[in-house]
């Protein structure tokens, strides 16, 4: 499958087909890296903001978002720090990502959040920050409406 | 996935509802990772402790233990009974020491919530074994057996170094395998997956606990999470070397299995590590990369006057006590300065008798247990600038504490205890 345009003139829409591994719907602006994402001492759950000390997100929070990323890496904590998050309601509004681990599969199911993998197009080549996202984990498939960009 | 009778008895609630919850759970997982079965374990080690400030505030919101252990062990809203774990379990390393409360800056309500947790747990049938390092406490499951570890450090260490199978679980997936000794069939639990992916040639003789360190650091940066095969002349790995390779590979990437030919029991030869696989890529590391390494690991630090030195990550052996001892025999820690030391409880135990414990207390530092400063977020009170041997913690102790942290040899930080001044440097 390739990226469809919409035939409306007002933004464009591109669709990607992946695997849903946590049903449910959310909509949200994409906030996206190319940088992996550790969970415990990458993260603080309370404000839901990043705080690796290199990583290219730092400081900035993916609350409410649409959290594009390869995927996750360090501790083992990562499930436990995402879970706190969702408490707190500082977790992402969906998950997207490419590369399958343990950390990612069991932070994804207690985040609760809509998350999709194995797409057909890869999200980080399409998604940008602040495009406007769709994504049904259930049919694990995923809207984005580019932002107009000038 | 395919569950079998029993599997499924239990995902009916046929036996109770915390049995119920957890299959629930490790049913959800499996489907996500996309797992075909479950695998059988009788060896887990987790967390089920309620130290924090945010669990301290769960439980009494919410019901108490099984409160937190039905949210953050089983991902159940609902507040189940939970009873006694079903296999061989081990506590990892908690929020506090309970014997150096008032160093660590812990009120005395912690210490009795942290008792109270320790019993619970106890009363479950969990090991309190509260260390990163089980394997250094006795728990060392044989090659092939199927585990269900959390704990980066450690997962990499019996994987690689002791040929048993276990992927990095998390705080949930190991509170539903203690109650089901369960866990799903994927990742390093299958043969195949467990073969070298990488291959690192190593320009350079790795000798001291540093570079061994600084090496893991730039293997997991670059491998991520695959599985690298690291060769070169005159290597020579202890149990130390491999311990604190492994903890550096596993928090800059997400390393949980590699090679070493010839000492890693799966890896008799290079081929052997391989597997049939061929390498994706070639890495070398010579000194420009053990200098960049180097850099890195010290990015946070600018301030030479040292607050605190900080060792034990992953917790000390013995052996690493008694270095610190001889290193510091006869001197004392600088005013300025603290000297923590975070090994397991019971080896905390074995150094009290061998006198290490006075020998430490006696030059101004501490020996503590249980927990560490990542881990804890326990710094002496009005800490700047930490050093520590550590590339683990050094990549994570800044992070979380907002302070700058130095990185170097073991010796360098007994140094800076003693001066309150950062000499170290790349030799």
């Amino acid at each position: 499958m390739s990226a469809q345009d919409s035939s409306t003139a007002v933004s464009r829409v591109i669709v990607l087909q992946g695997r849903g591994i946590v049903g449910g719907r959310a909509e949200g602006e994409a906030l996206v890296t190319r940088d992996r994402i550790s969970g415990w001492g990458g993260i603080d759950p309370r404000t839901g903001t990043v705080i690796e000390t290199r990583h290219e997100l730092r400081g900035v929070s993916f609350a409410g978002k649409v959290l594009v990323f390869p995927g996750a890496k360090g501790s083992s904590g990562w499930s436990g720090q995402f879970h706190i998050a969702r408490i707190s309601g500082m977790a992402p509004a969906a998950m997207l990502f490419n590369e399958m681990t343990t950390k990612i599969a069991l932070g994804a199911v207690v985040t609760h959040a809509p998350s999709v993998t194995d797409f057909d197009i890869d999200p980080l080549s399409v998604i940008e920050t602040g495009d406007w996202v769709r994504v049904d984990g259930d049919l694990g498939r995923v809207e984005v409406a580019k932002r107009a960009r000038g | 996935m395919r569950l079998t009778d029993h599997e499924k008895a239990m995902l009916d609630g046929a036996h109770g509802p915390a049995k119920q919850k957890a299959m629930d759970l490790l049913l959800r997982y499996g489907n996500a990772l996309g797992a075909e079965r479950l695998v059988e374990t009788r060896n887990v080690a987790g967390t089920i402790g309620a130290t924090t400030p945010f669990m301290r505030k769960f439980a009494d919101e919410r019901g108490g233990l099984d409160a937190v252990f039905s949210e953050f062990n089983l991902d159940s809203a609902e507040v189940v009974a939970i009873p006694p774990v079903e296999v061989y379990s081990s506590h990892l390393q908690q929020g506090i020491d309970p014997e150096h409360a008032a160093q660590q800056g812990v009120g005395e309500e912690v210490v009795r919530i942290f008792r109270k947790g320790d019993a619970y747990s106890a009363g479950l049938g969990v090991q309190l074994l509260n260390t990163c390092t089980p394997y250094q406490v006795g728990n060392l499951p044989a090659r092939g057996e199927h585990c269900a570890w959390m704990e980066s450090s450690a997962v990499i260490y019996i994987n690689a170094v002791l040929g048993a199978r276990s992927n990095a679980e998390g705080r949930e997936s190991t509170g539903a395998a203690m109650l089901t000794g369960r866990i799903p069939y994927w990742g390093y639990h299958i043969e195949s997956e467990r073969r070298g992916t990488h291959l690192v040639e190593l320009d350079m003789p790795i000798e001291s606990m540093s570079d061994w360190g600084m090496l893991g650091y730039y293997v997991g940066d670059k491998v991520q999470d695959k599985v690298p095969v690291i060769t070169g002349a005159g290597l020579a790995p202890s149990t130390l070397k491999l311990k604190h390779f492994g903890a550096a590979a596993a928090s800059s990437g997400g390393v949980e299995m590699y090679h070493i030919p010839g000492f890693t029991p799966e890896a008799p030869t290079v081929e052997a590590a391989f597997g049939g696989n061929r390498p994706r890529e070639v890495f070398r590391f010579g000194p420009r990369e053990l200098r960049e390494t180097y850099e890195n690991l010290n990015a946070t630090a600018r301030d030479p006057d040292v607050d605190f030195v900080m060792l034990g990550c992953p917790h000390y052996s013995i052996e690493q006590i008694w270095e610190v001892c001889r290193l510091l025999q006869g001197k004392r820690v600088h005013e300025n300065t603290q000297l923590w030391i975070f090994t397991p409880r019971a080896t905390k135990q074995i150094a009290d008798q061998n006198g290490y414990t006075r020998i430490i207390e006696e030059a101004g530092g501490y020996l503590m247990s249980d927990t560490c400063s990542a881990l804890g977020r326990v710094i002496p009170q009005g800490t700047k600038v930490a050093a520590v041997d550590s590339a683990k913690q050094v990549h994570y102790l800044p992070a979380i504490m907002g302070i700058q942290a130095w990185f170097g040899s073991t010796a360098d930080c007994i140094e800076a205890a003693v001066t309150g001044r950062w000499k170290g440097g790349l030799r």
